[in-house]
Parts: structure tokens; C-alpha cells; sequence
């Protein structure tokens, strides 16, 4: 289904990646939706104490690290083994060629169990199946015929043991040394038949299907589809053999002690990828657990469970923004090289951030207040719109008034032109005046324009105009917000001076910190208020929410204008006053915005100008 | 230590001219480890009677624990056969060259699969979503994930014999 191919780029979203290995590999489950495990128990463990008060904004979720979840795969392979009474790695082969549904895996099992093996790669099948396939027919290698020399009663041996209860040491295969003796003729020396080599002390490996192979080419082969493949499930080298190496197997390639011509740095990188190869395992779980997403942030490896945004249905109601606790990008990210305030700085800008993310779609920042589907549409509109829309994000513009050119270079959108000292808005350029009133309608696109418009052209000027008029705020929010962060890291150098220079004290100078931390989040709001409103339909309800935009929008700019004010050290207790004061309104302001905005969705008050999904289709065609 | 890749290739290579390519397939150009070229053509009866076409085989220094890159050469005047899984530009979905390849298969094996792919062929025609992949297809074929329909193909191929 779909289209029938895929590019693969280096950007590519992993999930996707992994998707799709996983999907050319599986021949009998087509459907992807099966919810694999909706009831999952995650026991006492895992449990973090739920929040006193949650807003209804905020989503309640949990946390786990690597090993959490590595804990919750072990219980399923638990329990499988104690079902079925086959060995932990035949338990995993299982579950993950199954993707993680115990319910369907034990219900398959159960009505064909040899199957199941077979489909699982843990057995081979049957020679009688092996024939009745196009396969090889003419070949006579070795391969093949000690492939179809395997002895009928592999399957049933296994299914024998499916019927005892108990889990734990039995073997799901006969012994080795008695199934390995024929694949190696001893009158003839053996050659890998992948590198040639043909030492005679040469280490060999072979799984059940006894293809042997040289231990160097399956540690490559093993290294090359972990490492850059990013694929869990290590099949057999030989052609046409679906077998797949139990996790013991690659253990043993990986992580057995190395020999006298093994480097260290050898030794290091099959440790590397024995890891790797833990994770892969932990984000295939994820992957196949609607309840679970994993961090998209560069090389963590925490995951968030979130039953109650799961469902799709539920995202039209639910914008669920999850954190996976962490913070920054790696281990370079170490704190004890940084000053202060580069790490608070660094703390705000990209470096050092919390793992925000949304866990209901691929959107890896808040977009409070607006729903996941929304957002999408806005963000796809947004791509598809660049080269319209590239001029706003330039950090010049001519006065209206003299049309000097006049440069932003911070956060604040009230602009003082040097010259002829006109006031105006940087994002409308109207008169600053103006917004300080309550006829305040920046935030506001005048309808009637459109509705003017006779022509097609004069329409499609018309609807351009008012997707620049959302745009441009949209894009504004996003680079005040950034330009007032580099900003702050001037201020701060010039307010640790001060700290050493007058007798204010390290907890005077804080308040500014708080004060930009906010604006920063706040701009974020604001950022989203437009993508929803320009999909928002015409009527009461849009007033309200763009009276409530409007009213943060003008609080985040006066305490934005605030914190460009000069600083000296006379000034500091009434500008921190002042500035603590218009903080907490701030807040205030923004509480109210992404509370009304979700108790609406929630009420299912707002209704939009396009068809959304699980929403009323919109009024006017 | 000589790379595995290098001394596997030698090892074809050597396979070849001593033995001589399958009826149809031949050798046109292997200076080194990095590129080979073949011609191929279908024998007997088939939809692409007396055309010849080239085909296109880059190795990197996996090979082959990693897939070569093939593909039919589509400049200079040659042309990728008309074929519902080879496209305009030369690019072939074929399960064989991605995650149905085995370390075990040779260069010989895959030129031999993709001639009884044109052999079984019964209509000329193109991918249907060629023109869209055609003109989002990165440059190496390797980087593009196929997904194969329902048939297979486990056409005859050959192993590398010691
Ligand atoms: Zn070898
Ligand atoms: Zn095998
Ligand atoms: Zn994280
Ligand atoms: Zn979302
Ligand atoms: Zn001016
Ligand atoms: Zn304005």
C-alpha cells in the first residue's frame, strides 16, 4: 500500500527508517495499527508520582530510562517463556517478529506454532516446504543441500516443548555438537565463502542452519547492519536463509574477549555496537508500543509512556507536550567548562534545553495551544510557502516614515527609528502609538479584504495576504525570541560587572533571568496562537481567542521593551520591581491563553475554516 | 591487511576471466575495485530480443557484507530496458540488491537474476510511479528503500564456487 518505495536521506526521521525496515522484512502482518499493547501494566515500579494539580494544558506521562524499558521487553520474554517454554532469546525472536503483541503472537502460537517459528526466523522450515518454493533449484552448493538435509523433526521437536509449562534451560535445538559434525567435510578444508579464506586454524560460526561462515566476516557483517544499517534483526549470511541469530549468537560475536590480534579500539567498537544493538532493540519495542515514544533528542535514549494521548482520537482534544527529563544534546554538553552565564544562556538557547517534545506527533518543540493536526497542516503550509514568505525573515526594514534602513537587533517589536524618531511596530509598521490602546488590533487580520476581492486575482492576492499577515507574526515571535536571548547574554556580562562593581548582591541581578525565560516561553505561545488562528473559523469565538492573543502579545512586548531598557546600577530596584511585577502578569496572561485555549478543546468550542479531522467540516465552502 | 572487499573482487574477477561470463552477460570495463561494467542481454525468446544493455555495478568497502550498487547505465546514448521495476533512470527495485542480498552472492549472480528478471518479462512497460521517483531519486540507488509487491524475485542465481 502506499507508495512502493522510499528515499532514503540522511535526515530521515529514524521511525521512519525503522518502519520500514521492519516492513519489508515481514510477510504476514500487514497491519500496521494493531495496537499491540494497550493494556500494558507497567507495575509499581515506573510509577512517578502523579502531579498534585494538573493544568489542562498539561498531560499526565511518565518517564523511563533505557533500562525501564529494558525491564518492561524482559517481563513480556517472561512471560513468553513461561507460556510457550522456550529459551529468553527464542522468547525475543518471537516477540519482536511479532512486534510486541503477546496477544496475537500466543494466539498464532497456539493455532501453528511451527509456523511462527519458521516466520520468526528461529527455525527452519520443513524441507518439504523448502522444495515446494521456487528456490535454487539448480544450485548445488553446499549451502543449499545441507540446508534441505535438515532433518524433518526440527519443528516438532519444538513443538513438543510447547506444550511444558515450565521456562528456563531447555534448548529449543538439538545439541550442537551433533548437528554441527556434517556441515564440515573434514577431507576437505574449509574456505569461507565470503572472504575465501581458507586458513586452516580459521574460527567459524554457524547458526541452526549450520552456513558457516569465517568469525571475521560475521563480526563485520554483524557491525554493518547494527552500526549502519540501524537494523535489529541479524539474519543468516547465506542466501535465502530467513534464520535469525538469537541475541546469545551476536553476544558472543560482539562481546566475547578478544584474542591476541584484536585492537583495542576493535574490542571498543564491537562494545559500541553490542549497545547500539540494546538500543535498537528498546526503540523497536517503543516503536510497536502505542503508549511509548521515544526522545527525539540526538543520542538520548530515555522514552515517555502516555497512554492517555495514544490514540488519535485523542489528539483532537489533547495537544500532549511530554518532557523525557533530561536536558542538552550529549556529553559534550558538560557544565563544569561553562561560566554561569554561558550555561544559562546556552540553558535557554538550543544547547542545554529540556527535552520538550510533542508525543502525539514528529514536531519537536511545544506548540501549545494548538492541536497536533493543526500544527501539521500549518507547519506543511509554512514549507510549501517558503520562498513567498522569505523576505519577513529579514532582520532589516525601511523606515515608513524617512525609509532609512532600520536594523532589529533585539526582542522588542517597538522600533525607534534613529533618524527621524518615528515609532512604529516592526511587524506591522503601523504607528506605535496605536498598540498601546485598546483599539490594539496588530494581532488582528482585517477579513474584509477578502471578502472584497471579485477577481481570481485579486482572491489570490487577497488569501497571500492573509496567510503573510499570520506568517510574519508567527516568524516575528520566533526570531525576537532568539534575537532577545543573544541580547540577554550582553545584559547579563554588563549585570555580573555590576555585581562586583556596586553592592548589589548575586540574587539582585537574577530577576532579568526569570523575566527573559519567560518572554522566551511565552513567544513560543504566542508563535502557535497564529498558526491556529489563521485556521480558526470567523465568529465568537476567534474574537475571544485572538482578544486573549492579543492581550498576552501586548504584556510580552512591554516587559520585552523593559528588558532593553538601559541598566545602571542606580536604576536596578525600580527596574527590578517593575520588571518582577510585569512577569508575574505575563504569566498570568499565558496561563489564560493555553488554558482557555485547551478547556475549548476540550468543550469542543472551536470550530475551523478547513477540514480538520474529528472535527465538524467547516460552514462556508 | 588487504581489505576483504578488494580480495573478494580479485577473486571474482579472476573467476571471470578464467571461466567467461554466463551466455548473454560479459565484461566491458572492471579497472578497479570501485566500478565494473557489463553488458546483458536476454537469449531466446523474450520481449527484448537483440537489445543489449549495460549495466552498472559500484562497490564500496563493505562489499559484500554491504550490497553493491547496480544499475542500468542511462548515458551516452544507452538506455535502461522497459521493465514494470527498472526505471528511466536506470535505477531497478529488485528485493536481490536490497534486503534480500546475501554476502554469499557475487557480481555473476546478480547480472544472472536480473537477466531472467527481463527473461520473464511479458510487457514492456514502466514503473507506474516512475515519473515521481525519476525526479526525487537520489543519484546512488543504494539510498533509495524499495519496497517489493508480492513477487519475488528467486530467479536462478549463482554462487560464488570456490
Ligand atoms: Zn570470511
Ligand atoms: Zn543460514
Ligand atoms: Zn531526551
Ligand atoms: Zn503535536
Ligand atoms: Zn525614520
Ligand atoms: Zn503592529
Amino acid at each position: 500500500m502506499g507508495s512502493d518505495y522510499d528515499i532514503s536521506d540522511d535526515d530521515a526521521d529514524y521511525y521512519d527508517d525503522e518502519e520500514m525496515m521492519d516492513g519489508t522484512q515481514d510477510d504476514e502482518e500487514g497491519d500496521d495499527d494493531t495496537e499491540s499493547a494497550d493494556d500494558m501494566d507497567y507495575g509499581d515500579d515506573f510509577k512517578v508520582s502523579t502531579k498534585a494539580k494538573r493544568k489542562p494544558y498539561e498531560v499526565e506521562y511518565e518517564s523511563l530510562s533505557q533500562q525501564a524499558v529494558e525491564k518492561l521487553m524482559q517481563r513480556d520474554v517472561d512471560h513468553i517463556c513461561g507460556i510457550f517454554g522456550v529459551e529468553p532469546d527464542t522468547a525475543s525472536l518471537l516477540l519482536r517478529h511479532s512486534k510486541w503483541n503477546k496477544e496475537k503472537l500466543i494466539e498464532n502460537y497456539m493455532d501453528n506454532a511451527n509456523s511462527v517459528l519458521v516466520a520468526a526466523g528461529v527455525t527452519l522450515p520443513e524441507p518439504a516446504e523448502t522444495s515446494a518454493r521456487t528456490h535454487n533449484i539448480t544450485s548445488s552448493s553446499q549451502q543449499q543441500s545441507s540446508a534441505s538435509r535438515r532433518p524433518a523433526t526440527r519443528g516438532s521437536k519444538l513443538l513438543g516443548l510447547a506444550s511444558s509449562s515450565k521456562s528456563g534451560v531447555k534448548s529449543p535445538s538439538p545439541p550442537k555438537a551433533l548437528s554441527r559434525t556434517p556441515s564440515r567435510k573434514t577431507d576437505e578444508p574449509f574456505v569461507c565463502t565470503i572472504c575465501f579464506n581458507d586458513a586452516p586454524d580459521l574460527q567459524t560460526l554457524a547458526l541452526d542452519c549450520e552456513h558457516m561462515f569465517c568469525t571475521d566476516c560475521w563480526t563485520d557483517y554483524v557491525m554493518a547492519k547494527v552500526r549502519d544499517e540501524s537494523e535489529h534483526s541479524i539474519r543468516c549470511m547465506a542466501e535465502g536463509c530467513a534464520l535469525v541469530a538469537p541475541d546469545q549468537f551476536v553476544r558472543t560475536i560482539l562481546l566475547a574477549p578478544a584474542g591476541p590480534d584484536t585492537s583495542e579500539e576493535e574490542q571498543a567498537a564491537k562494545e559500541k555496537t553490542w549497545d547500539r544493538l540494546q538500543e535498537l532493540f528498546v526503540r523497536h519495542f517503543v516503536a510497536c508500543n502505542t503508549n511509548l515514544k521515544f526522545c527525539p533528542y540526538p543520542s538520548c535514549t530515555n522514552t515517555v509512556s502516555c497512554p492517555s494521548a495514544a490514540s488519535k482520537s485523542s489528539l483532537t482534544t489533547v495537544v500532549p507536550i511530554v518532557s523525557c527529563g533530561a536536558r542538552g544534546i550529549g556529553a559534550q554538553d558538560s557544565a563544569s567548562s561553562m561560566s554561569s552565564s554561558q550555561q544559562f544562556v546556552n540553558g535557554l538557547g538550543l544547547k542545554g534545553k529540556e527535552h520538550k517534545f510533542c508525543f502525539g506527533c514528529p514536531i519537536e518543540s511545544d506548540h501549545r495551544p494548538v492541536i497536533c493536526s493543526v500544527a501539521k497542516m500549518w507547519m506543511k503550509k509554512c514549507r510549501d510557502d517558503s520562498e513567498t514568505a522569505n523576505w519577513i525573515k529579514s532582520n532589516t526594514k525601511e523606515c515608513s516614515q524617512c525609509q532609512s534602513t532600520i536594523e532589529k537587533n533585539g526582542g522588542c517589536n517597538h522600533m525607534t527609528c534613529k533618524k527621524c524618531k518615528h515609532e512604529f511596530c516592526w511587524v506591522c509598521m503601523g504607528p506605535w502609538s496605536e498598540h498601546g490602546t485598546a483599539w490594539y488590533s496588530c494581532n488582528r487580520y482585517d477579513e474584509k479584504t477578502g471578502v472584497d476581492a471579485r477577481d481570481a486575482q485579486s482572491k489570490s492576492r487577497a488569501s497571500l495576504e492573509r496567510y503573510l499577515h499570520y506568517y510574519n507574526r508567527w516568524a516575528n515571535h520566533e526570531q525576537s525570541a532568539k534575537l532577545a536571548l543573544d541580547l540577554y547574554a550582553k545584559t547579563e556580562k554588563k549585570m555580573e560587572e555590576m555585581q562586583i562593581t556596586s553592592a548589589l548582591t548575586w540574587i539582585e541581578v537574577q530577576f532579568m533571568k526569570k523575566a527573559v525565560e519567560e518572554v522566551d516561553k511565552c513567544r513560543m505561545t504566542l508563535k502557535w496562537t497564529y498558526a491556529m488562528a489563521y485556521y480558526l473559523a470567523k465568529g465568537n469565538e476567534k474574537d475571544l481567542f485572538e482578544d486573549n492573543q492579543r492581550d498576552l502579545e501586548k504584556a510580552v512586548e512591554d516587559l520585552s521593551e523593559l528588558l532593553e531598557s538601559p541598566i545602571e546600577a542606580e536604576n536596578i530596584p525600580t527596574l527590578r520591581q517593575q520588571v518582577t511585577n510585569k512577569t508575574v502578569y505575563v504569566q498570568k496572561r499565558n496561563e489564560i491563553v493555553l488554558e482557555d485555549t485547551a478547556v475549548g478543546f476540550l468543550e469542543g468550542r472551536w470550530k475551523w475554516n478547513v477540514s480538520v479531522e474529528g472535527f465538524d467540516a467547516p460552514e462556508e465552502a | 591487511m588487504a581489505s576483504i572487499s578488494s580480495r573478494r573482487l580479485a577473486k571474482e574477477l579472476r573467476e571471470i576471466q578464467s571461466e567467461g561470463c554466463p551466455v548473454g552477460i560479459s565484461l566491458l570495463e572492471a579497472n578497479d575495485f570501485a566500478k565494473w561494467l557489463f553488458t546483458i542481454e536476454v537469449m531466446g525468446d523474450s520481449v527484448y530480443q537483440g537489445e543489449v544493455y549495460t549495466l552498472q555495478f559500484r562497490f564500496d568497502s563493505h562489499y559484500p557484507i554491504s550490497s553493491p550498487a547496480v544499475q542500468f547505465v542511462v548515458t551516452d546514448g544507452k538506455e535502461a530496458p522497459i521493465h514494470p521495476h527498472v526505471y528511466s533512470n536506470g535505477h531497478i527495485c529488485a528485493s536481490i540488491l536490497g534486503n534480500e542480498w546475501s554476502p554469499v552472492l557475487s557480481v555473476i549472480a546478480v547480472c544472472v537474476t536480473l537477466q531472467s528478471m527481463l527473461a520473464s518479462c511479458k510487457k514492456k512497460e514502466r514503473p507506474t510511479d516512475n515519473d515521481r521517483y525519476v525526479r526525487n531519486a537520489p543519484e546512488n540507488p543504494k539510498k533509495t528503500l524499495f519496497h517489493y509487491d508480492g513477487e519475488h524475485y528467486n530467479f536462478k542465481s549463482t554462487y560464488l564456487q570456490d
